[in-house]
């Protein structure tokens, strides 16, 4: 509300557009997201009465690694960059995990999880370092790193295969304490929380928005721009590690063809409210976004649509959301001109 | 000293600046050398190639669909653009014409391929022409649409069977004359419309000038959104031919046949010499590129087992080589055209 009325003074003498992407900054987004996802609960309820709860545990465990990925590509957004790596690095870290599982005793599995979680930040860092090093544009740069992390986790685990940690599987599914709050969403919010909360508040945390939103100024203002931009991919790769273990725990198996997750977190990330152009939005909106495009899947198979079609509608909402959010981005830059 | 290279800015360093301007001009003859240098280095692993088989059923016969396919990223990335979505299309046109022969005939097959992809075509154009996403982002999105859409053709057509018409595997597999790949009838004919198209046409002048400098394409009149949905419907339907001529040399399709070489055709380019940017680039060096990863894929399959990597993963080494290239080749680029 207090952003609305914040809009409407200097409102008045300018065109309709501009309010649009004022919308979208502000906390008016994720409000009208949850509303959304709100009704999208109530329209599934209506379908099928017998899904709840035990439906929303199946559903948090099947978005954990789609709302990790899509957390880790809403911190690259908001520097300015993007992260067309995202879903190799899953894969990566998905078959990593599940050949050492495979491969050591259970006693060092607590290990496992460490050590992916470091490759995780190496892979991020080294994305990174490319792209500051090389001044090639992020985009570029991470589609190229799109085909060594794939072939990287090709060469790790040419086909599927591997295991998964028990404790770790138990970790995300199930329910924590009543039936209706999932195992997996108190990880995600957890995961998410103990990481960004503190960061958020921090040097780093502003560093990050700073740049993302203006690389010269925040330049020019003693930002260190390009440790800030490894540092960003090196967050984004932590969280495709933990998107990785995700996969692992529900899959319990190594997949070493990456899935849909790249355009998943582009997806989310822009229908979450993120602005592609950077330095703008938060983590709760693409979270909310991953939910709201997993039960619009949900309820397309609840009313008899064939998976394949689902596939179809969901890659359409896709393209939809992208093109409006690029077309948002686009008329904020011109009246911004 | 030129007078393009003077407008350019102070050179510090003359001869050395001539040398990188013309160089970054003339990407062609550094890639024959290179071509050269790796069929030596092939004829020093396995001294019986390169030979008249070898060229004509080996190296052509991939080197000329994914060529097509690669002008599909040449032409998009003169403007800036990419097209991602070249590999589910050439799947999606190669699996069309397989299903649909048995029952029409060849030729409206292949009508029907090219007209199912030069609608994903019409798609990307009007989301990257006029919505202004960003060409790779749209052009991923529509892998997953024509990946799903092709399942689904696939589960209603799955009676039919699936069938090559002779015609096509003969024009990509057959030679006449006992060497003369039968797919070059197709090949030289389009090479020498792009190529001359691009140096000679107003259309490929104004695939440059967009590349350049966008907004002073626009100032200066051009329609930039129509340009571009012709230039994606174009890149579409190359990659249906490209797509049918694979299912021709495989003898099958699947709706995933050609998915595999979206990363070599985007190498191809790469390394053709074409700016990822835009603006820069041209056919002939695409074809090059093209040639240079035949070799390489011959060199990786003959040369790991040599070295003692039979065991390692072809494709996972070709996948990590392809995208050190890319950028390797990109930081480059980047280098040579900040400091002029």
């Amino acid at each position: 509300m207090s952003a609305l009325v914040r809009a409407t003074g200097p409102l008045k003498d300018l065109p309709l557009r501009r309010s649009l992407g004022r919308l979208i900054d502000s906390d008016a987004w994720t409000l009208g997201l949850f509303v959304l996802l709100g009704l999208l609960f109530l329209l599934t309820f209506l379908i099928n009465p017998g899904y709840f709860p035990r439906g929303l545990q199946g559903l948090a465990l099947g978005a954990l690694p789609v709302a990790l990925a899509a957390v880790g590509q809403a911190i690259a957004v908001i520097s300015g960059g993007i992260d067309l790596s995202i879903g190799s690095v899953i894969a990566l870290t998905n078959v990593t995990a599940a050949v050492l599982f495979m491969n050591m005793a259970p006693e060092l599995s607590v290990g496992v999880v460490v050590a992916v979680l470091v490759l995780g930040l190496l892979v991020g860092a080294i994305n990174g370092t490319l792209i500051v090093a090389s001044r090639v544009p992020d985009i570029v740069v991470t589609l190229a790193m799109l085909f060594v992390w794939s072939g990287a986790a090709l060469l790790v685990l040419p086909r599927p295969g591997g295991a998964s940690a028990a404790w770790l599987s138990q970790l995300s599914t199930g329910s924590f304490l009543t039936e209706w709050l999932p195992r997996a969403l108190v990880l995600l919010l957890v995961i998410v929380g103990v990481v960004w909360l503190p960061l958020r508040r921090s040097k780093l945390g502003m560093s990050l928005y700073a740049v993302g939103s203006n690389r010269l100024a925040a330049f020019r203002s003693g930002v260190a721009v390009g440790r800030t931009r490894i540092a960003a991919y090196v967050l984004t790769g932590f969280f495709a590690a933990c998107a990785g273990l995700a996969l692992t725990a529900a899959t319990g198996v190594g997949q070493p063809i990456a899935g849909p997750y790249l355009l998943l977190s582009v997806a989310a990330v822009v229908l979450g409210g993120v602005s592609l152009a950077g330095g703008r939005g938060g983590l709760l909106g693409p979270i909310v976004a991953v939910y709201i495009l997993a039960l619009i899947r949900a309820d397309l198979l609840f009313l008899g649509a064939d998976p394949n079609w689902a596939e179809v509608v969901q890659g359409g909402i896709m393209v939809l959301v992208v093109m409006l959010g690029a077309y948002v981005t686009l008329r904020q830059k011109r009246a911004t001109e | 000293m030129t007078g393009a290279t003077l407008a350019r800015g102070t050179q510090p360093r003359g001869r050395a600046r001539d040398a990188r301007n013309w160089l970054r001009d003339n990407p062609i003859i550094p890639l024959i050398l290179l071509f050269g240098l790796l069929l030596v280095l092939l004829n020093l692993v396995n001294p019986a190639l390169p030979n008249q088989g070898w060229i004509a059923n080996s190296l052509l016969r991939f080197a000329i669909p994914l060529a097509i396919l690669a002008a599909c990223q040449t032409l998009t990335m003169l403007t800036g653009g990419i097209d991602l979505s070249v590999g589910a299309v050439a799947s999606m046109a190669g699996y069309v014409m397989a299903t649909q022969a048995p029952i029409h005939g060849p030729w409206i097959a292949i009508g029907l391929a090219l007209g199912a992809a030069a609608l994903v075509g019409v798609v990307n154009g009007v989301g990257i022409g006029i919505f202004r996403v960003h060409p790779l982002i749209m052009t991923l999105a529509m892998i997953l649409v024509v990946g799903g859409l092709a399942t689904v053709y696939f589960i209603t057509v799955v009676a039919t069977g699936v069938r090559v018409p002779a015609e096509m595997v003969w024009l990509a597999q057959g030679t006449s004359f006992g060497f003369v790949p039968n797919s070059l009838l197709l090949f030289v004919p389009l090479a020498t419309v792009i190529i001359l198209g691009l140096r000679r046409t107003g259309y490929g002048r104004l695939l440059y000038a967009i590349g350049d400098n966008e907004v002073a394409a626009r100032l200066s009149g051009v329609r930039v959104w129509q340009v571009l949905i012709v230039l994606y419907v174009l890149s579409a339907l190359m990659a249906g031919v490209a797509g049918m001529l694979f299912a021709g040399v495989l003898n099958t399709a699947s709706t995933q046949l050609a998915n595999g070489y979206l990363l070599p055709s985007v190498a191809a380019a790469v390394i053709g010499g074409t700016s990822i940017f835009g603006g820069r680039g041209g056919y002939a060096g695409t074809i090059v590129g093209a040639l240079i990863l035949g070799v390489l894929t011959t060199l990786l399959t003959i040369g790991m087992p040599a070295l003692g990597l039979a065991g390692v993963n072809q494709e996972a080494v070709r996948q990590i080589l392809y995208g050190a290239i890319i950028l390797g080749v990109a930081a480059a680029y980047t280098r040579l055209t900040e400091s002029s």
